[in-house]
Order: C-alpha cells, then structure tokens, then sequence
C-alpha cells in the first residue's frame, strides 16, 4: 500500500512513502498513475475533482480546487486553495452559522 | 466489554482510581528538596512527588493542585511547606481532607530545618502508603473512565497514523460511554467551523469558536510562529489541513462541552479543553512544555492520557499513567522500550487505521487495569505547574448531570 485514504469521505489520499513521477499507486477505487515525484504526506485525488469542488481530508473539507485534477495527480498549492478566513474577521452573525446542524 | 476491572481504588467520595498513590507535594520551590528527599525511598511505592514553585499566591495553581490532590488516582498527600510562601496550604489541606482522603502537612519552619522534616516526612508516607492498603476496592467500566489526549514532538507522519487512530479510539470510547479529552486550541485554527457543527448545541459551538480565537490573539501577541501556512514541504497545504491533523484525534463524536484546567466534566462525552488564559497576555506561554499540558489533563480527571508522538517524546507523568502512541514506524524502531503502540506501522502496510484505533482501545483497558506503560515501568513521573489566569466558564459548556440531554 502506497497511499492510504483517511476517510471514506476523502477525495484524497496521503501517499506513505517518497514515490518517483510514474509510479503505479493503487487506491480503493483502482489503480493511478503518479504525475510527479512525491514525498510522504503529500496528496493525490482519488477520484476527478471540479474547479470549486471542496478537497476532503480527514473527512472534512481543507480548501477548494482551483484547477480541475485528475485521479493519481498531485493536490497541492497549485491546484487548490484554503476557504479559511481568520473567524473573528468575520461577523459575529455570520462566525456561527451552521452551528449545532449537523 | 465495558468491564475493566473489580478491584479499582474506591475513594470517600465516589470517585474510582486505576492507580493508588502517594502525592508529596511542595508548596514553594524553596520546599521542592525536602520533598524530594521526603519522596525518594518510596518512588518505587507509588509515591510521586508534585508541587507549584512559585512563592505568589495564584488562583490557577491552587484550583490544580486541589484538582490533583482529590484526582482518583491518589489517596493520600503530604503537603510541604517552607512556611513563608503565598500558597494557602490551610486551604488545600482543607480541600484534600473535605474529599475524605488523608492528608498530612508539614512546614519546614516549624519542624526544625531540613533534616528533622525529612525525617518527620517519611514516617507520615510510611503511616500513609498503610492506609493504602486498606482502601475499598470497586468494579470499575469504560463509562466511568476519563481519558485526555495530547500531541508532542510532531511530525509529517503524526496527523495521518497516529492523530487519526487515537480519533478512532476516542469515537469507540465515547460511544461506551467514557469522558474523552482533547486540548491545545492553538492548534484547532482554521477548525473553528467544523469545531461548530461538532457542539452539541450552538452555545457549545460559540464558546469553541471563541476558545480558538482567543487562542489566535494570544499566540499572534507572543510571537509564536506556528500558526503560518503549513509546511508546504511536507504536503501540507492549507491552515484547515494542518489544524485538521491535530484535530483529528478527537474524532468525530459531537463535542459536549469545553472545560478549563481544573474542570471535572460531570456528564460523560468529548471535550475541548481550553488551556489558553483568559484576559491579556501574562506570565508567558500558555504551556511551557507537554508535561504542563499532561498535567493539566490530569487536572480534568483523565485517568489515562493518550500522547500522541511522531519524532518521539520519552516523557510520563506524575499520577496517572501515559500511553505513547507513536506516528513514524523509524522512531519506533529507534526508541521501541519507550513506546507502547506502534501505529506508523500503518505507512508500511503492517496494519490499519481501524486496527490502531482498535489496539488504543484495549491498552487503554488493560492499563487501567493496572497493567504499567512504558514511561511507567522506565520510572518517568514528570510534573510542572506554573502561573496562569483564568476566568470561571458559563454552564452553557459545562453541562451539569440534571442538564443531560
């Protein structure tokens, strides 16, 4: 195993070990090409992601895509973007939604 | 399944201990070597040595150590004074002896110097460990059991192996009806929201919310580097996603409640426990190192904390047994006797996140069965307390037992 998906809800997984631009890594749902050379702890979709699509880590979402990425690519800096906004520039009516719905 | 053990320290007032200790306690540094020397033929007895070293009266050292004097795990204490210090050690006895536990004071001063109050101390701990003896024993299950959780000596492969594992056990705790805690809001920034969604009511939510923004301010005011953008190097891309890997340990059962140091949650569930000080920046960081964190863990009752370490961290604690869950298979290998899960091992395909999950659940069974950790059986007791300040938390997120919903 190469990579290992955190959660079912993951559109991404976390690759174990250093791995060369086109290593074969299987996932759950088959079987990717890697399009670079990786590191341990660096990401690669899953599954196809849309520009705008929420990345899924640890089953929740760490940011958004900017580029539209392929199964088996690099998810990183140049294809995708944190949602994260400092809470207390945010209004205090706006800081708590959605909070205590599931 | 949810029966640990029969034959838990019961103490006067009701509360269970997994282990049965001696604390000798200095109320001063001036009277840490006494009670070191007052300690050191029985530190293989269970008698572990705490104390504050501060000589200014101050309400957080006094609220942890009254919570760590009445902690399950201990059934006995034997205060020890200089004589002029700020502490109220009339008031800590008072609280010591209130929770039916027997307790001892000495003051240097008035024993006649260093050697006579060595002396005098060691015949109370030996007259003490005898009243151990005799504590009743209890049947103790899960649900009675609190177990707080912390990450020390980070690395790329902690927020993927055994940051995620520990959450898995927590979810597996929770549901059987154990109090779980986890801690360092510092590290939750870029979580407030999914923080939110994870309280059990929307107070609860806000208050989390606001515990992180504190956290935020104070860290922005000191200086402390650690909220920049992830390292991109490691693979990490955004601030959610390195906050996650922190976070991730707390699993994913809604949050109850949010405690500070010293508070014993009264309803079992998950909280958040705020170790960052109310009100303007004073007396520095909010913890000095991760014993400080431990200790104050233990402060919130947890019998059993779960630590979390990828470069590897050798440390214990003082009262209650720590359990090293270690993130990178190297470090495993490196310092293996100082270690009691090898959850790296998932990065070289020798298990799963489930089976991890699953194995921190049965150690943290047979441990509190009275089974020793690694840091146990290698003598490490470490304990700091320092100067803090804190405000009283509302009841909105610390639910009472007749607020249960």
């Amino acid at each position: 195993m190469d990579a290992i998906q955190l959660s079912p809800l993951d559109n991404v997984a976390v690759l174990v070990r250093r791995l060369p631009a086109g290593a074969r890594v299987l996932l759950e749902k088959g079987e990717v090409i890697l399009d670079r050379d990786l590191g341990l702890g660096h990401k690669i979709a899953c599954q196809p992601i849309a520009v705008g699509d929420k990345i899924m880590k640890h089953g929740v979402s760490i940011g958004s895509a900017t580029q539209p990425i392929a199964p088996g690519q690099h998810v990183h800096l140049h294809n995708m973007q944190s949602d994260y906004l400092p809470t207390y520039t945010l209004e205090v009516d706006r800081r708590f939604r959605g909070a205590g719905t599931p | 399944m949810n029966h640990v053990r029969d034959d838990a320290f019961l103490r006067a007032d009701g509360r269970k201990g997994i282990r049965n200790t001696v604390a000798v306690v200095y109320l001063v540094e001036c009277a840490h070597h006494v009670a070191r020397e007052i300690q050191l033929p029985f530190r293989e007895a269970g008698v572990h040595l705490l104390g504050f070293g501060g000589c200014y009266p101050n309400d957080y050292s006094f609220r942890m150590l009254a919570a760590l004097c009445t902690h399950p795990n201990v059934g006995g204490v034997l205060l020890v004074s200089l004589g002029c210090e700020g502490f109220n050690r009339a008031g800590l006895l008072d609280v010591i002896r209130r929770s039916g536990r027997p307790a001892e004071l000495l003051v240097i001063q008035e024993c006649g110097g260093t050697r006579t109050t060595i002396d005098q101390g060691r015949e109370r701990i030996a007259h003490l460990l005898r009243q151990l003896e005799t504590v009743p024993r209890a049947t103790l299950t899960l649900d009675e059991l609190v177990i707080g959780t912390i990450c020390g000596g980070s690395d790329g492969t902690s927020g993927i192996t055994a940051n995620p594992a520990i959450g898995l056990a927590f979810d597996r705790l929770v549901a059987a009806g154990a109090t779980c805690i986890f801690e360092e809001t510092g590290e939750l920034i870029g979580c407030e929201q999914i923080l939110a969604t994870r309280a059990v009511t929307p107070p609860v939510g806000t208050h989390l919310v606001e515990s992180v923004e504190k956290a935020a301010r104070y860290y922005a005011t000191l200086g402390h580097g650690s909220f920049a953008p992830g390292n991109a190097d490691g693979g990490l891309t955004t601030q959610e996603e390195k906050s996650m890997g922190a976070f991730s340990k707390s699993g994913s059962a809604l949050i109850t409640g949010l405690i500070k140091p010293g508070d014993v949650p009264q309803v079992s569930g998950l909280y958040l426990l705020d170790v960052v000080p109310d009100g303007e920046v004073r007396f520095g960081f909010p913890n000095v190192n991760d014993t400080a964190e431990i200790v104050e863990l233990i402060a919130c009752g947890s019998h059993v904390t779960l630590f979390s370490t990828g470069r590897g961290s050798v440390v214990g604690s003082a009262i209650s047994p720590v359990i090293k869950v270690c993130a990178n298979p190297e470090t495993f290998r490196n310092l293996a006797g100082d270690m009691d899960i090898d959850a790296g091992r998932i990065l070289e395909g020798r298990g799963t996140l489930p089976q991890v999950g699953d194995e921190i659940v049965a150690l943290v069974q047979r441990v509190a069965a009275g089974t020793p950790t690694a840091s146990e059986t290698l003598g490490h007791q470490e304990f700091v307390l320092g100067y803090k300040s804190f405000e009283p938390i509302g009841p909105a997120c610390h639910p009472a037992p007749t607020a249960q919903m």
